[in-house]
């Protein structure tokens, strides 16, 4: 995609250490108005911790995020974020509305009062996400999909400049997981706002996805998809000899001593010799 | 009528009390209960009016105002259970706070010559829990806990239901989880002088999962709740003059009866709107 | 040195009949609850756990109206709200309210079956249900307390496979042909069994210490199952004994000749293991944390 103009999210050599544990080390994205991208990689690799750093929410060792040219801040409405699921019991009296309506104001103290301009914002946002359905029955008894659609518009009623999304499609079967891939992207790229979703499985982002940033091993690649899901370059990021393999308009990486399908570590077989396992 | 409504019902002073306080107990304990039904701490609930008898019993020895040892003893259970709570399993956490509070309130019982009767009432409600003085803080901290729960509602419900999207919206999430657990604490201490320890939870789960079933929007099931709780309070308080029964079991059978008939009713609605759609 | 010996353990600990019986029965409850607490643990059940004693209190507190042997009732009541819990909570759904609810209500009645028998005999007969006392208990019944404990053991061991994996993961479980809802409501049983024994010693509303203390303190030392469940069934058995000596001994404390309850002070030391083993460093259990977390795991 052509990005015209100043990134508005910039991470600046970002590394997060646990203790002596290195997460994520030199991270750099630069991320443009409008943009989709696909944070991907396997379990653990810091994918959740990256998030958190753009959040706010914790603390990098090293380096620095910057939201149009300033210092991001825990809290600040310019980022969305939309968390993985709920969990809420069927009978929970909450609304598809009274969740979304959350995003408007769920931060400050005191009663949300009634009034015009709040109900047509939140009426605005199911309407972009296709929730108008069923804004009015009760968010526990609602699918998986349709849970997750209300959780975008919550994130948007903020009018943020970046959405980040974790693992929004995991709980998702590919249907709902390919129209929540292209909801977003089409009311995201409306509003120019740049999002960053988290995937396991990248197949459903390749229609729109304009970058990716890959992490494995604590560093990061990013780039256009074709450039980075490359035997290559993932092989050198890992450190060992992956494969990407192209089928049907799919990508699949195979990895590690005779995998077949998604990323497999080459398993340590020595270290499980004569390892004691507990007893069930 | 005059069975239903003894002599006295209304005009006897502690009656007074004990309607006054009922009432100011029953609505706050129906909003903040609204959110332990949402939040899923009916443990919680269950747990802190009975580290909060312990207090009772404690101040009963050292001849105070129950209320005060009530009070003490639930804020610390609640700080406690947030301190404690924060690594480790919850309920396990809540479990031993309990044991803890319950332990100390068992010594305090057979130290102090109230064994029996003074803690049957506490422990069960009776009409005449609630003196004059005792009012007054009623009251008091009833009127905190509305503006507390009002104050908290949005962040409270936002950090409920999205508890990562509040956090990463500014919510200082432990910081309400904790301040919801001294309001619980709180709410359920003053309830035990007219209720009991063991069932003050009652109104706190009873009427909010009652008026959860009959609507779906959070402000009108937390008014809802509110009100059957009032209503459960009130009916109990007659009957407990008109029997001599503990107060503690007519809140319980009138709660669980509430729920029934709410259960009832939505299911009924429910195949109603199954046999409309077809 | 015998002042310091009787410092510890006051003159005729020994040899007083009652007292060695109480030590006899309090600790095969011990074990037992400390057993069955590791999976309670476990399954995250402290609640359902908990609330079993509550609800057996009520059928104690009907047993006194009847006449019958406290036991009785605890154990029927425990029984039955075990099956009430377990069926109401997979329809509701939502476990903690309905265990809050069922809870309630039965001990709304548990509280008008305490009026009346405070009303008919004396008033420390609620007491006695809500706060137990193991020196008081009828040794007739001792065979009958320690039978239905190890009934609950032979179930839990029989359990004990299917348990851990429907505990872990039901879907699994259900997959692997697991009758997960028999498995749940069995132990359902055994719980009750552990509670119901240990509200004799503790009282109805202390024996949750007993359940969840010991185990919790176990799950924190150790992350496999076996060695759990050993911790758990040692610091019961150490936290009943020290607390029966106290309070044997507290006789001869202030106020003279009342004597400190004996749930007190079983509840003060098993708080006061759980307290320790949360200092223990994270760093040496922490190899070991996951297995118990995730004995099985999906594929
Ligand atoms: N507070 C913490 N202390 C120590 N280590 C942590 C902490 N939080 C996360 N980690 C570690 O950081 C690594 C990255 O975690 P993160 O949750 O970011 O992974 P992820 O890429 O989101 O994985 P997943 O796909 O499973 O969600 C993990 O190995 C995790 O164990
Ligand atoms: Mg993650």
């Amino acid at each position: 995609m052509d990005v015209i103009g100043q990134p508005v999210l910039q991470l600046h050599q970002i590394s997060v250490r646990y203790g002596d544990r290195r997460i994520l080390e030199d991270i750099d994205v630069d991320v443009f108005p409008g943009e989709f991208i696909g944070l991907i990689g396997p379990n653990g690799a810091g994918k959740t911790t990256l998030l958190r750093v753009i959040l706010g929410m914790l603390a990098p060792s090293t380096g620095q995020v910057t939201l149009a040219g300033k210092p991001t801040r825990h809290g600040s409405q310019q980022i969305g974020y939309v968390p993985q699921k709920i969990h809420l019991e069927p009978d929970t009296p909450l609304r598809g509305r009274d969740l979304v309506g959350l995003g408007i104001d769920g931060h400050r103290w005191g009663m949300p009062l009634p009034n015009r301009s709040r109900r047509q914002k939140i009426d605005e946002a199911l309407c972009a996400v296709n929730a108008t359905r069923f804004a009015d029955a009760p968010v526990g008894r609602l699918s998986g999909g349709e849970q997750q659609r209300l959780l975008i518009a919550q994130a948007l009623l903020s009018d943020p400049k970046v959405m980040l999304l974790d693992e929004p499609l995991s709980n998702l079967d590919i249907r709902s997981a390919y129209e929540v891939v292209h909801l977003v992207s089409e009311v995201a790229k409306s509003r120019g706002i740049a999002v960053m979703m988290v995937a396991h499985d990248m197949n459903p982002l390749l229609p729109v996805m304009d970058k990716v940033v890959y992490i494995a091993n604590g560093k990061a690649v990013t780039g256009r998809v074709e450039d980075v899901i490359r035997s290559e370059v993932l092989s050198t990021l890992y450190g060992y000899e992956v494969e990407v393999l192209r089928v049907r308009n799919r990508i699949i990486v195979v990895g590690g001593e005779g995998g077949e399908y998604g990323l497999l570590e080459p398993s340590d077989r020595s270290r499980c010799a004569g390892e004691e396992v507990a007893a069930p | 009528m005059t069975t239903l409504f003894a002599p006295g019902l209304f005009t006897q002073p502690f009656m007074l009390n004990a309607f006054l306080s009922g009432t100011l107990v029953a609505a706050v304990s129906g909003l903040v209960g609204f959110f332990v039904v949402i939040r899923g701490s009916a443990f919680v609930a269950h747990a802190l009016p009975r580290i909060g008898f312990a207090g009772a019993a404690g101040a009963v020895l050292v001849n105070i105002n129950p209320m005060f040892g009530l009070v003490a003893f639930a804020l610390a259970g609640a700080v406690t259970m947030g301190g404690l709570g924060k690594k480790g399993q919850h309920d396990v956490v809540i479990a031993l706070t309990l044991v803890a509070g319950l332990g100390t309130g068992a010594l305090f019982l057979k130290l102090s010559n109230t064994y029996a009767a003074g803690a049957y009432a506490l422990l069960f409600g009776q009409l005449v829990g609630v003196s004059r003085a005792q009012l007054y803080t009623t009251i008091a901290i009833a009127a905190v806990c509305f503006v507390v729960v009002a104050l908290l509602y949005r962040p409270l419900l936002f950090a409920s239901v999205t508890r990562e999207s509040a956090h990463a919206r500014g919510v200082r999430v432990g910081a309400v989880d904790l301040l919801f657990l001294v309001v619980i604490g709180v709410a359920t201490a003053i309830t035990v002088p007219v209720v009991g320890a063991l069932l003050s939870f009652s109104l706190m789960i009873g009427p909010p999962a009652t008026a959860a079933h009959l609507t779906h929007r959070p402000g009108r099931a937390m008014a809802l709740a509110a009100i059957i709780s009032v209503i459960t309070v009130w009916i109990a308080l007659v009957l407990g003059y008109d029997t001599a029964w503990p107060i503690g079991f007519f809140v319980a059978a009138l709660s669980a009866a509430f729920y029934g008939g709410a259960h009832l009713v939505s299911a009924v609605r429910r195949g109603g709107e199954a046999v409309s759609s077809l | 040195m015998s002042g310091t010996w009787h410092f510890i353990l006051a003159p005729g600990f020994f040899a007083n009949h009652e007292v060695v019986n109480a030590l006899w029965v309090s600790t095969a409850i011990a074990i037992v609850s400390g057993l069955v607490g590791v999976f309670v643990i476990v399954r995250g059940q402290s609640f359902a756990g908990h609330a079993l004693t509550d609800l057996g209190a009520t059928g104690a507190s009907g047993a006194v109206m009847l006449g019958a042997n406290v036991w009785y009732g605890f154990l029927s009541f425990g029984l039955l709200a075990g099956a009430g819990m377990e069926g109401l909570g997979s329809r509701i759904r939502n476990r903690d309210v309905a265990t809050g609810l069922v809870l309630s209500f039965a001990m709304g009645l548990g509280a008008l079956f305490l009026y009346i028998d405070t009303q008919q005999a004396n008033a420390t007969v609620s007491m006695l249900v809500l706060f137990g006392s193991v020196f008081v208990f009828n040794p007739a019944l001792t065979p009958l307390v320690i039978a239905v404990g190890m009934a609950a053991l032979v179930l839990l061991a029989i359990l004990y496979r299917p348990l851990l994996l429907s505990s872990v993961s039901p879907t699994l479980a259900e997959a692997r042909g697991v009758p997960v809802r028999w498995v749940s409501m069995l132990f359902m049983f055994v719980m009750a069994a552990a509670v119901e024994d240990g509200a004799l010693v503790l009282g109805a509303l202390l024996s949750t210490a007993l359940l969840i203390g010991p185990a919790a303190t176990a799950v924190r030392l150790t992350a496999r199952p076996g060695r759990a469940l050993v911790w758990s069934a040692a610091v019961a058995v150490i936290a009943t004994w020290a607390g029966i000596v106290c309070s044997y001994d507290s006789y001869y404390w202030p106020p003279y000749g009342r004597g400190w309850p004996v749930s007190f002070f079983i509840a003060v030391f098993v708080l006061l293991f759980y307290l320790a083993a949360r200092f223990v460093p994270e760093r040496s259990r922490a190899v070991e944390r996951p297995s118990l977390q995730q004995e099985v795991k999906v594929p």
